[in-house]
């Protein structure tokens, strides 16, 4: 046998934490319904199993199923836990003494680990981790944290905070869902669209903050992208009967189909019409127009997901920048700022109608949106203003708004992109003045 | 991240004989990891009998089509991986082999366009 067939330590050590990895999510689902919910005893009594895994398993190898052992093994610990705390025990007399029954039936308790409990389960901590008592960040940490089986380091890391905050956060979150008395349940009724579009919006901002990163040297973070976009295609499983589900899942498959072209060769980003379509990743798009498809099929109003995700599929349909059809574009900014009004998105539908119906229709827009509060430090709308006046042969007064864009993000590279562009606009200017007759 | 992995079934790497069942489970298992977002793309691969080989040496194409001596017929299978490392590309392997009942699976990273 060669010594790269053999299995060392350190790869027995590799393969058991990524097992534990990969149960993670379905552990702690699973024992929050024991835990009557509480998402913080869930999570101990998970680490006491995955202590145990970590001192067996080495010595006695995986289990054949792992998710079943580590249920088991936390369900004892659980047994344990409730006999010690009365406290714990009143509250949870009922859920011990059905934990006695299944525990004490030893090989039953594994085989009674069925998957669509858990995937039930699965759906209840994702809408919990969600819950709109939290604030936003707060969700967003959690999410990770337990849906995701990231580590508060790696949590930090990907949003450039101390560790510190992070865990700060998680042991909030987990504080404020326990004393709200948040019930472990999938909200249906009158309740289930309002907690739905907390769901969606946590895995969009995750993955928003990796597709343009809000702060830091690096404009993109595509780990956090990926993990999005695999809580997302995690989430359209658990629930096929959503179209905004499938809308964002359609949104995050055909953006990130972009990740590797709009990055130039040093980092810097690249605009979506200049970028190389080449460069798209077709399987990413089929899978997007997929989902968009799945969402359609489903019927009912379009949401801002699927009418987002209907844009992108736009783009992602032109082989060429000029094949793009910006009509179409327009009308769905029109839907969208119907049903999610907000000026990003009059931003958004002033791009697409300048270029369906003419830069000076398009400024004109723009130059409504100049007054609005929310976008007075908004990075972009100088950046539009200034392309569309560049294009308009406006080239000092775009170089004006360039800088100001520039001056507005705290993403290095998209202040750099920012101030090339007032250098052009402003290498523009000097020709037109060297050239009076041009 | 991406993997490939893939059975080819070919002489030097025997696979089980499938039976019903192992395809019923198997079909669990594909639902399984679908649902847990590691499966980009999967499907079979047509036995290696009936496989060709395309050739390019010095100039010159050389088509080969089977049968090969001593080819069995085996299917193969293959799968398109997303996942945050390869250690969990050879996990997800692991399963598939251990539904599988033996056999012989090779894991290549891929990049996209």
């Amino acid at each position: 046998m060669v010594s790269s067939e053999l299995v060392t330590g350190s790869q027995t050590h590799t393969a058991i934490e990524t097992v534990i990895r990969l149960e993670s999510s379905r552990l702690i689902a699973g024992l929050a319904r024991y835990a009557g919910g509480d998402i913080g005893i869930a999570e101990e009594l998970a680490q006491d199993a995955v202590v145990a895994a970590l001192e067996q398993w080495p010595r006695e190898g995986v289990p054949a199923n792992p998710g079943a052992w580590l249920m088991t093994v936390a369900k004892r610990r659980a047994v344990d836990l409730f006999r010690r705390n009365r406290e714990l025990e009143r509250k949870y007399a009922q859920i011990g003494r059905a934990l006695d029954a299944e525990v004490d039936d030893g090989t039953a308790a594994l085989d009674r680990v069925v998957a669509d409990d858990i995937d039930d389960d699965l759906l209840r901590l994702i809408f919990i981790s969600c819950h709109p008592v939290l604030p936003v960040q707060a969700r967003v940490a959690l999410t990770l944290r337990l849906l995701g089986g990231l580590t508060t380091a790696e949590i930090a890391r990907a949003y450039v905070v101390p560790e510190a905050t992070i865990a700060q956060r998680i042991v909030r979150a987990k504080r404020t869902l326990s004393a709200a008395h948040i019930p472990f349940e999938t909200p249906g009724g009158t309740q289930r669209p309002a907690r739905l579009s907390s769901v969606l919006e946590v895995i969009y901002l995750i993955y928003n903050e990796g597709y343009s990163a809000t702060a830091g040297a690096d404009w993109m973070r595509p780990d956090l992208c990926h993990e999005a976009l695999r809580l997302g295609r995690v989430l359209a499983e658990l629930a096929p009967d959503e179209p905004e589900v499938h809308g964002l899942v359609a949104l995050m498959e055909i953006q990130s189909s972009r990740i590797g072209a709009r990055t130039g060769p040093s980092g810097e980003p690249v605009l979506l019409l200049d970028q190389d379509r080449a460069g798209w990743d077709q399987l990413l798009i089929n899978r997007g127009l997929a989902a968009l498809a799945r969402a359609e099929a489903l019927g009912g109003t379009r949401g801002p997901y699927v009418l987002q995700a209907s844009i992108a599929a736009c783009h992602a349909r032109a082989f060429r920048p000029e094949e793009t059809d910006w009509a179409r574009i327009t009308s769905l900014y029109s839907a969208l700022a119907e049903v999610s009004p907000s000026p990003i998105v009059e931003l958004n539908r002033a791009v697409a109608v300048s270029m369906a119906f003419g830069l000076a229709a398009g400024l004109a827009l723009v130059d409504q949106l100049a007054t609005e509060p929310s976008l007075r430090n908004y990075h972009l709308l100088p950046s539009v203003r200034g392309d569309l006046l560049l294009k308009l042969g406006r080239a000092v007064e775009a170089q004006a708004e360039f800088q100001r864009a520039s001056e507005l993000t705290s993403n290095t590279r998209e202040r750099e992109l920012s101030a090339q562009r007032a250098r052009t606009a402003g290498a523009q200017t000097e020709e037109s003045s060297d050239n009076p007759g041009r | 991240m991406r993997f490939l992995g893939y059975t080819l079934a070919d002489p030097t790497t025997p696979i089980p004989e499938p039976t019903p069942e192992m395809f019923a489970k198997m079909g669990e298992f594909v639902a399984e990891a679908t649902k847990a977002g590691v499966v980009l793309a999967t499907g079979g691969i047509a036995p290696f009998e009936e496989a060709t080989k395309v050739r390019y040496a010095d100039g010159e194409f050389t088509v080969i089509d089977g049968p090969y001596t001593e080819a069995k017929e085996l299917v193969g299978g293959w799968a398109l991986m997303e996942v945050r490392d390869k250690a969990e590309a050879i996990e997800w392997t692991k399963r598939f082999l251990a539904v599988a009942g033996g056999g012989e699976s090779t894991i290549r990273q891929v990049y996209g366009p």
